[in-house]
């Protein structure tokens, strides 16, 4: 019944949204404003059909049909409830649905926000994100359809992937990074509306900009609980591999990013107008591009690909977004002049050209090292891979200039630097770099990268706080507020500056975690006897006990280890071997103590039969949590960013006549 | 020269560092895949050069020791043998008559000294073949002596 229901669903929705793309396009070319409402009651209808497949297939999943195939794949009668709810995401079919939906959210939200500001190009933007759902609902209407049916159905399922059903945080990263990629299809859509009205003045950026911050902050999020989770589940002590996987996420964040940057020369000074549309177009391809490379298993083989009835057809949809994209663009070009012009080299405009042109060679290195096999294997008919070694030597030194760009970037002034301002606003933030490296150093950091991301990451620091410090000072000279009070109307009058300060001070914490936990890692590898100890860094660790017992989907072997800090039991760790029913390996469970000083990262390697002695990985990785504090500062500024403004209607000025004075924005 | 073509030049110039960057890295950081047959092939010249190395682990050849962790093991593509050495415990997926893949140098002569061990985990779905109840018998050896010491 629900397999009916759920098909019917799915192919209505389908149907739905081609109509209204077609019926928005008409409305709009022949001013029929009742094919344009038609076309956004189609908006509702999909978002409505979407959720009502959504609790359809948790209404499957919950209820244990096991005569849908996805369910008996994805679920079991022994998997605990909140695994069979998000059993939804863990396989190919419930993914697209999730996305599907997300999509259709974000499609309604769009059109009801955006509707009374931009009623031009409403319903091109309407029909752009209606196509974009009948791919998705093609998709799942037809060659990965969830609601597919098993005959005759099995008596239990399967259950989840192991993997998937050992840490909660598989029950918000996936909509975290698919409300990161979905997003992006609402700015592509404005930008492609902008592009077919051929009204490329300045109502679109505002309308883009905001939805691109959305887009931006769900997927920063979703990038770093994606390796926060491998950090916590798959129990190899790292949280980023340059897994195709992960470099698929980074690669629309880092154009994203790119695009979040270049918008604002287009905004303040009219110029890059082609290049920044050329971003977003790349972006919201890299996000589908990122799909596809998960999906179509292409990567672990070329066979996968071929066999994969969906990899043709991603790559289908890409091919006509590029072309149809790029098509607009250059039948456009003559309305896309640049009215402004570079005035000094010495500027912000300058600042972020390099940003771009850094963040761009960034993702096309990921781009080229994640694809390296397929293009030898294609090109010379050797499988050659570049692994790690080859992302860390090509984008450390990347990173690192674009840190101290990032620093230089909100304080530089548009158009033209005086040498003054530049002293004024950098002299004490060099100072604090210079002391920074010098404490960096006698702490026993050793090397030129690692010493030159701590100095960079304090540079970038002292010039963020600088800016709040001195916009605070001013404020209290002007009115007399208290700090706090200060502090809350200086961010407030200003959103986007001071959520765009945040999120760099985000990204400070992230380098910093990350250059911490990789220069000062400690590990090592032991057997222990029962009673034994073994000593890493501050602690001692002693394996206890080694205990086994059965769970209604798995069967637990469980190590006690205590740990002690000179002498003093501070912890008391249990790392785990899981073994599933479905699976001929034990799936590794490891146990984090985390402290803002550092992690300490046990994994039970193996032991014997008997429970007398246990092989034992200890990890110590400092400030590990800071990179997820960093990544919750970086959501907390884009938010800060997009913050609705009372006073948005009375237009922030937008052409600037006066040399930019840093600190206003 | 104008403002615009020493931006230019500036941007060609960064380009060109890029260029060579990502040159330079992928010239150090490529690693071939080859077989064991292939690896043999290559004799002395595949000294002090990575590779990754696929076979399937010959079963009966792997041997750990827990106190010195040290793990060796052959792989083969049915024609040549390699051995292979690795300090560390075996990882969760690997296992004899089955496929590995290993990354790390040929030391002197025949031993190729590995230092990951990749093990990929198979989304597929296998059950567990009969005879073999790998957990129960855990679960025996296991529990008897926690529920004593209770």
């Amino acid at each position: 019944m629900i397999s009916t229901l759920g098909r019917f669903t799915l192919a209505l929705a389908l149907g739905i949204a081609i109509y209204g793309a077609i019926v928005s396009i008409l409305g709009a070319r022949r001013r029929k404003p009742a094919l344009i409402e038609s076309g956004r009651g189609a908006i509702f209808a999909v978002f409505g059909l979407a959720t009502f497949a959504v609790l359809l297939m948790e209404a499957a999943l919950v209820g244990r049909d096991f005569s849908i195939q996805y369910v008996a794949r994805n679920g079991s009668l022994g998997t605990p409830l909140l695994y069979t709810v998000i059993a939804m995401w863990g396989a190919l079919e419930g993914s697209i649905l999730l996305w599907i939906w997300i999509l259709a959210l974000m499609s309604l939200l769009a059109v009801v926000i955006e509707g009374k500001r931009n009623r031009e190009a409403i319903p091109y933007a309407t029909a752009v994100l209606l196509c974009i759902s009948a791919f998705f609902l093609f998709l799942a209407a037809f060659p990965a359809n969830p609601f597919a049916a098993i005959f005759p159905p099995p008596a239990d399922g399967r259950g989840p992937n192991p993997l998937l059903q050992n840490h909660p945080l598989m029950a918000i990263h996936p909509p975290c990074l698919y409300a990161g990629y979905v997003g992006w299809s609402v700015p592509y859509a404005f930008a492609m509306a902008a592009l077919m009205t051929g009204r490329l003045g300045e109502e679109w950026i505002r309308t883009v900009r905001r939805w691109s911050i959305v887009a931006w902050g769900f997927l920063t999020v979703g990038v770093i609980l994606g390796g926060w989770w491998s950090y916590e589940v798959l129990g190899w002590g790292g949280y980023w591999a340059w897994d195709p996987v992960e470099n698929a996420s980074l690669l629309p964040w880092l154009t994203g990013t790119a695009f979040l940057h270049s918008i604002m020369i287009q905004e303040r000074r009219k110029m890059l107008k082609v290049w920044n549309l050329a971003l977003i177009i790349t972006t919201f391809a890299l996000t589908i591009f990122g799909t596809f490379l998960t999906r179509s298993g292409i990567l672990s083989s070329v066979h996968a690909f071929s066999e994969s009835t969906i990899g043709p057809l991603f790559l289908a949809f890409i091919g006509v977004i590029l072309l149809v994209s790029f098509g607009f663009l250059a039948y456009r070009s003559d309305g896309l002049k640049a009215e402004g012009d570079l005035d000094s080299l010495v500027s912000r405009e300058t600042a972020f050209l390099m940003n771009n042109l850094l963040l761009l060679g960034f993702a096309f290195a990921v781009f080229l090292g994640t694809l390296f096999p397929l293009i030898s294997e294609a090109v010379r008919g050797v499988k050659v891979s570049v692994g790690e070694p080859f992302f860390n030597k090509v984008n450390v030194p990347i990173g690192l200039v674009l840190i101290f760009l990032m620093a230089i970037g909100p304080l530089i002034a548009w158009r033209r630097a005086s040498l003054e301002s530049l002293r004024r606003n950098f002299s004490l933030p060099l100072l604090l770099a210079f002391l920074g490296t010098g404490v960096s150093s006698i702490l026993g950091v050793r090397g030129l990268y690692p010493l030159l991301a701590f100095s960079l990451a304090m540079f970038a620091a002292a010039t963020v706080i600088q800016e709040f410090a001195w916009g605070v000072r001013a404020r209290r000279r002007i009115s007399g507020e208290g700090y706090l009070t200060a502090l809350s109307n200086l961010t407030r009058r200003s959103r986007r500056r001071y959520g765009g300060l945040i999120v760099h001070l985000g990204v400070v914490l992230v380098v910093i975690g990350i250059t911490a936990s990789t220069v000062f890692r400690l590990e090592k590898e032991v057997s222990l006897k029962r009673g034994e100890s073994m000593h890493l860094g501050r602690y001692e660790v002693r394996f206890d006990d080694l205990t086994a017992w059965q769970e209604a989907h798995r069967f637990v072997v469980q190590g006690t280890f205590t740990v002690l800090n000179s002498n003093r039991q501070v912890a008391e760790m249990r790392p785990s071997k899981r073994f599933y029913a479905s699976e001929q390996q034990p799936i590794g469970t490891v146990d984090v103590r985390s402290t803002p000083r550092e992690d300490l990262y046990l994994i039970l390697s193996s032991f014997t039969q008997d429970g007398a002695s246990a092989t034992l990985k200890v990890l110590i990785r400092p400030l590990v949590m800071w990179i997820w504090i960093g990544g919750a500062v970086m959501a907390l500024g884009a938010f800060v960013a997009i913050w609705p403004d009372r006073r948005v209607l009375a237009a922030e000025p937008v052409k600037e006549r006066v040399a930019w004075q840093p600190g206003r924005s | 020269m104008t403002k615009r073509s020493k931006l230019l030049l500036g941007a060609i110039i960064v380009a060109a560092a890029l260029g060579y960057l990502i040159y330079g890295g992928i010239r150090e950081a490529a690693v071939y895949y080859v077989t064991p047959t292939e690896l043999k092939g290559k004799g002395a010249s595949a000294a002090d050069q990575s590779f990754r190395l696929g076979g399937m682990v010959v079963p009966g050849s792997v041997h750990w020791d827990p106190g010195t962790l040290q793990l060796t093991f052959r792989l083969t593509d049915g024609k040549e043998q390699v051995a292979v050495k690795h300090t560390g415990s075996p990882p969760d997926l690997f296992k004899e008559g089955t496929g590995a893949i290993v990354e790390g140098k040929v030391a002197g002569g025949h031993l190729f000294i590995a230092n990951t061990i990749l093990a990929k985990h198979s989304e597929e779905y296998r059950p567990p073949p009969a005879g073999e109840a790998q957990a129960k018998d855990l679960y025996r050896t296991l529990m008897k002596p926690a529920e004593e010491r209770r």
